[in-house]
């Protein structure tokens, strides 16, 4: 059975009112963990924008709105969400529709998220939510700056239903550029790879996506903004990156869009069998790690801070987790070696600190149950 | 303004705190005596003041810790203190309390530009952050006009923000990692040099706690490559509106400047009076930055212009040399300091939905009338932030009564227009009692529960954020 409340008292309601543990989803396209919870509860009906203002910036939805629809419309005011949320359905193989509260409860970031602009939870100004009690809380609000008490909203980005069902977001939307540019360089070991990416990150022009392909052993970097700044970017880091690859320039628009569309939902591994992580470390310490899990393959993203590692003998899931707990970061099983939890173990201070959360926010244990032990 | 009453038990061991604290610390790092502690009685918000307890000077983690541990073994109240230029009572002790400040932690401890990290103790001041990686074409972008003075500690609790933060983003989002150390003395790190959180994320949350979940001793910030070059621009209008439309249009063009200054007249009158930049004298006035190389800046500056034509501008004028660019900047950065000349003032931090500038403006302009103070507003308004500087004569007697309704007032407008309290200073004590405005009971009760689990007992900074009376049956428990 599955809950589709259609308004935030409804939602209030159920939670109050119920003693069984609750499935959350949006569109259920991003299925990463696992829940002993078997009675659903749907946000799909939870749906619309409530207020956007191009002018501002500034876009109010529902968390069940599709997030297709929201970015079409800011497409037609010329905006978009900036830190260019993946789409979790060719990798996981799921279905439905993505939804505004399922990419903000999985705080769900791609390439662009190593340019200034940051993660889906920088550009999340305010949150709605119903707690596993069935209360009613807002936190933050629509304004881009605001300091006005502690910051719930980050803690409800990334925390996956765990302890509270979002009603309602507002987030930063910025003006899309007019055009694009991709460099790349072929046949990069890993190592000169990253050195060339980091190289390309610290030069001062502004680079929005670097990425290096598993196989083929491609170097991407992207840039964005005028034609004439195209131009005059792509040259001087092409020159700058001379003594590490051959970068050469597409200044075609929709190759760059779809070759960053492909990277953002990792096409490469879409088809693919086996355990598929995703890793977030230090971008320099990125090659050695992988070097030292043989028969992985990997896709290194912002800048090799995140890798999309896969393994397809599906049995690596302990040693890529002692390797990436070695060096500092995280590694997220996202399918196969179901043996293992999805999520990285926390140190005993965060373990309790998070308990601690939980209790107060969802003290029935109602809402995900288990889903991030 | 009220602070709730010493507890008189602490007061009456002190004999017994200080040797303690003693034990812990080396000599030169407990201040007891009275004629000493009144050093830290107060910060920037100068009208409430009060001498701790006693105040520690750690110089370690390690030491931050054993003093957290003996002041929660003891039940002492901690006020953790940076620099002291909070503008909203943030660190203001209280006679029970001790201070723990940071100021000696101010060692660089890593910098690493191939992964655009460095690592610091946080009493490091945030411009000696930029100066530490500036040389290798760095720096650090959250720039509070307090840079000089404040400390990463005061910004990571405040989550300051800065001219630049349009672009860049505020603390928050340029912080990956701290060592935090918690009221019982435990110590973890969150995060890192690596990006976002595996699992909740409690560095988002520590940043902007206002010094009450746990004592931040280092942090792991972002740093950025340098722009090539960057150059503004002056706009004037005879209007608020027109100016408020004017930056509406620019932003809806798709231009992204690093940075929207707005002044309106008592202001720029102020400032002119003060520092002679040669501003015009008109109704309003924008400073628009933007950045690049050259012809990416004449490129940028050509589509601002235009748009700004069609609001039919007084004056333009755009910086030649950086001889220009600095005197274009020169009034808007000495604004506060020119208001300062007049007479006193209490600087307000509201945010408001840009669309809502011209009426917001209209409404303070009346009840500067209404309540017989004169107002100017200096602000960053391409996020809507506000600093409406409030005159008063703090010798007149009610006349800082007046000054803090009139305050009041205003960000309950800001409230009610769809923006915030605070956007970039916090709450400390100054708006701890208008937080009922903005949120309802149950939206305060879930952030006193991450309080309560952070530290269960209420002693780090506990009189502050909460109204006094929200907060008043979880401190009262402690007793
Ligand atoms: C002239 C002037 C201009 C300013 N301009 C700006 C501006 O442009 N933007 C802006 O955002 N702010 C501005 N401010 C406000 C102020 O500078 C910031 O809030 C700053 O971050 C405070 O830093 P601090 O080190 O002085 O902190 P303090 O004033 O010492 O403390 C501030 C808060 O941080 C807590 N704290 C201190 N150290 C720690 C620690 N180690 N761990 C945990 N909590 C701690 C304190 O308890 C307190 O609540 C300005 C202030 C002045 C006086």
């Amino acid at each position: 059975m599955t809950h589709r409340p259609t308004t935030e008292a409804e939602l209030s309601e159920i939670i109050a009112s119920t003693e069984t543990p609750l499935r959350i989803t949006g569109g259920g396209t991003r299925p990463i963990g696992t829940t002993s919870a078997t009675t659903g509860l749907s946000t799909s009906a939870l749906s619309g924008v409530t207020l956007y203002e191009p002018g501002a910036l500034t876009l109010v939805a529902r968390a069940g709105t599709p997030l297709a629809e929201i970015e079409t419309l800011l497409a037609g005011e010329g905006q978009r969400l900036a830190f260019e949320p993946m789409d979790h359905r060719p990798l996981l193989g799921s279905t439905g529709t993505p939804t505004l509260g399922g990419m903000v409860a999985a705080n769900v970031s791609g390439p662009r998220r190593i340019s200034a602009v940051g993660a889906c939870r920088d550009a999340l100004l305010g949150v709605r939510f119903v707690d596993g009690a069935g209360r009613i809380i807002a936190n933050g609000g629509r304004v881009m700056k605001n300091v006005t008490g502690y910051d719930l909203v980050k803690l409800m980005a990334g925390s996956f239903g765990t302890l509270g069902v979002l009603t309602e977001l507002s987030l930063k939307v910025l003006p899309a550029p007019e055009t694009s540019v991709t460099l790349t360089a072929r046949d990069l070991d890993d190592a000169t790879a990253i050195a060339a990416l980091s190289r390309a990150l610290g030069a001062p022009w502004e680079v929005t996506g670097a990425a290096h392909l598993p196989g083929t052993g491609d170097t991407h970097i992207r840039l964005e903004g005028s034609a004439a700044s195209m131009r005059y970017r792509a040259e001087r880091l092409a020159t700058h990156l001379a003594d590490l690859g051959a970068f050469n320039a597409n200044f075609d628009a929709e190759d760059t869009a779809a070759l960053w569309a492909a990277i953002r939902d990792v096409r490469a591994f879409a088809d693919t069998k086996g355990a598929l992580w995703c890793l977030s470390v230090k971008p320099g310490d990125g090659p050695g790690l992988v070097a030292s899990l043989p028969d992985t393959q990997a896709l290194y993203d912002w800048g090799g801070g995140r890798i999309w590692l896969l393994d397809p003998s599906g049995t690596k899931g302990a040693a890529i987790r002692d390797a990436v707990a070695r060096i500092g970061g995280h590694a997220t099983r996202l399918r196969g070696a179901d043996d293992l939890p999805a999520f990285p173990p926390a140190n005993p201070v965060v373990a309790r600190l998070e308990q601690g959360l939980k209790a107060r926010f969802d003290p029935r244990g109602l809402l995900n149950p288990g889903l991030m032990d | 303004m009220e602070m709730p009453a010493p507890d008189s038990t602490i007061l009456s061991r002190k004999p017994e705190i200080v040797a303690r604290l003693r034990d812990l610390l080396p000599d030169d790092a407990v201040i007891w005596d009275e004629a000493e502690t009144r050093a830290y009685e107060c910060d920037a918000l100068t009208a409430y003041r009060c001498p701790p307890l006693a105040v520690v000077l750690p110089a370690s983690t390690e030491e931050v810790s054993a003093v957290l541990a003996a002041c929660h073994d003891m039940g002492v109240p901690v006020v953790p203190r940076g620099s002291g230029t909070s503008l909203a009572g943030g660190a203001l002790p209280t006679a029970d309390c001790v201070i723990l400040g940071v100021a000696r932690m101010s060692a660089v401890l890593d910098t690493d530009y191939a992964n655009r990290v460095i690592r610091v103790q946080t009493g490091r001041t945030n411009l000696s952050v930029t100066g530490a990686v500036e040389e290798h074409g760095f720096f650090y972008a959250p720039d509070p006009s307090s840079q000089l003075a404040c400390a990463i500690a005061g910004n990571i609790a405040m989550n300051s923000g800065g001219a630049h933060c349009l672009k860049y983003g505020v603390t928050t989002n340029n912080l990956m990692g701290v060592t935090l150390v918690l009221m019982d003395g435990t110590v973890t790190e969150l995060g890192g040099a690596h990006l976002d959180a595996g699992r909740l994320d409690l560095l988002g949350l520590i940043c902007g706690s206002e010094g009450q979940l746990g004592v931040v001793t280092e942090a792991v910030l972002r740093i950025l490559p340098s722009p090539e070059g960057a150059r503004p621009v002056l706009i004037g209008f005879d209007s608020n509106e027109v100016a408020g439309a004017c930056v509406s249009d620019i932003i809806r063009a798709g231009v992204l400047p690093v940075a929207i200054e707005f002044m309106d007249r008592p202001c720029i009158r102020a400032t002119e009076a003060f520092a002679g930049a040669g501003y015009p004298d008109c109704e309003a006035l924008l400073i628009i930055e933007v950045e690049g190389s050259e012809a990416e800046i004449d490129e940028q500056l050509a589509r601002i212009t235009e748009i700004a034509q069609t609001h039919n501008p007084v004056e333009l004028r755009e910086a030649r040399d950086a001889d220009q660019a600095a005197r274009i900047w020169l009034g808007r950065k000495s604004a506060f300091g020119a208001m300062g000349q007049i007479n006193d003032y209490m600087c307000l931090d509201g945010t408001i939905p840009v669309s809502a500038l011209p009426q917001v403006l209209k409404r303070i302009g009346e009840l500067s009338r209404d309540y017989g103070l004169g107002v100017g507003n200096v602000f960053h308004a391409g996020d809507g932030n506000m600093h409406p500087l409030i005159l008063f004569d703090a010798n007149k007697p009610g006349d800082l009564e007046k000054c803090e309704a009139m305050g009041a007032d205003i960000l309950r407008l800001c409230v009610e227009v769809g923006g915030c309290l605070t956007g970039e200073h916090g709450v400390g004590i100054e708006k701890r009692d208008l937080m009922d405005h903005q949120y309802r009971p149950d939206d305060l009760e879930a952030q006193m529960a991450v309080k309560d689990v952070f530290d269960p007992h209420w002693l780090l900074n506990p009189a502050k954020v909460f109204p006094l009376a929200a907060s008043a049956p979880r401190r009262e428990a402690r007793a």
